[in-house]
């Protein structure tokens, strides 16, 4: 894709590409990956934990327990939201805090609280999911693909 | 219940790293990253693929947005299997529910309660 659109580029613009290839600072992706293991399980092992309150102080089983740990997880994310710890842990850890749950949890309620000022009809119920939006929208209607054909095969195809 | 605790730990760590390399080598945003992986999810678990990694991995496969996919297929799914084709869309959010209720709530309440800093 870079190469079909650099035809378009007068030659100073394809100089300047090559100028800005070379100064581009070189992200430090192993660091950065293990920074995101490192955190990512780390939450990770903190929501197996919730998943074991649940499962022993409540009714839940191995099977239903996503639901209230998910839930745990993101009020936790609001908690760390609101004291501006999870925008601290994001810059050290990348993918490794935006990836879990907690990171759809921060982008719903970071964009929840930045635009408070505009009021809470425009402003907070507006762009609430400005960010997280694009999950949902990707996740429904992928998930509605999948079910459809899947349950076309299982009922008409006789597979299953 | 150590090992669930390690696998957790593991694999979710390996998801992150997933996200990760596609910030960094691929050159995506965050949003285009986790778009790209909750869609995997849903795909995962077209193929049946992503229950048996929960089984195994518990929390480390639940709590990275890859089983949001994977739980809205599992809700249209168990819809589907009762009520025929329209089942796709009545349960799709079935088994959501508590990660997009919980956002909006809580987020609503972090809206009230906390002022934006900077």
């Amino acid at each position: 894709m870079a190469n079909e659109k650099r035809k378009h580029l007068t030659p100073v613009q394809q100089e300047y590409h090559q100028f800005e290839q070379v100064r581009e600072t070189k992200r430090p992706v192993l660091k950065n990956c293990v920074r995101a293991f490192f955190v990512g399980g780390f939450i990770c092992a903190i929501g197996q934990a919730i998943s074991y309150f649940y499962m022993y102080f409540f009714d839940f089983t191995e099977k239903t327990v996503g639901n209230p740990t998910v839930a745990t997880m993101v009020f936790i994310a609001m908690l760390l939201t609101g004291f501006g710890v999870y925008d601290r842990l994001a810059q050290f850890a990348g993918a490794g805090s935006a990836v879990p749950v907690t990171g759809f949890g921060n982008a719903v309620i970071s964009a929840a609280i930045e635009h408070r000022t505009e009021g809470f009809v425009l402003g907070v119920g507006g762009n609430m999911f400005k960010l997280a939006g694009s999950v949902i929208l990707f996740g429904t209607f992928s998930a509605f693909v999948v079910a459809l054909i899947k349950t076309i095969v299982v009922k008409w195809g006789g597979l299953g | 219940m150590m090992a669930m605790f390690f696998w957790a730990f593991v694999v979710g760590g390996l998801i992150c790293v997933i996200g990760q390399v596609m910030f960094d080598v691929f050159k995506l945003t965050p949003a285009h990253t986790l778009s790209a992986l909750v869609v995997t999810g849903a795909i995962l678990d077209g193929f049946g693929l992503y229950e048996p990694l929960i089984d195994f991995a518990g929390a480390g496969a639940t709590i990275p947005i890859t089983s949001f996919g994977n739980a809205l297929v599992h809700g249209a799914m168990q819809e589907a299997e009762k009520h025929g084709i329209v089942g796709v869309l009545t349960g799709m959010f079935e088994v959501t529910s508590a990660g997009i209720s919980a956002a909006i709530v809580f987020g609503f309440i972090g809206a009230l309660l906390f002022k934006p800093k900077g």
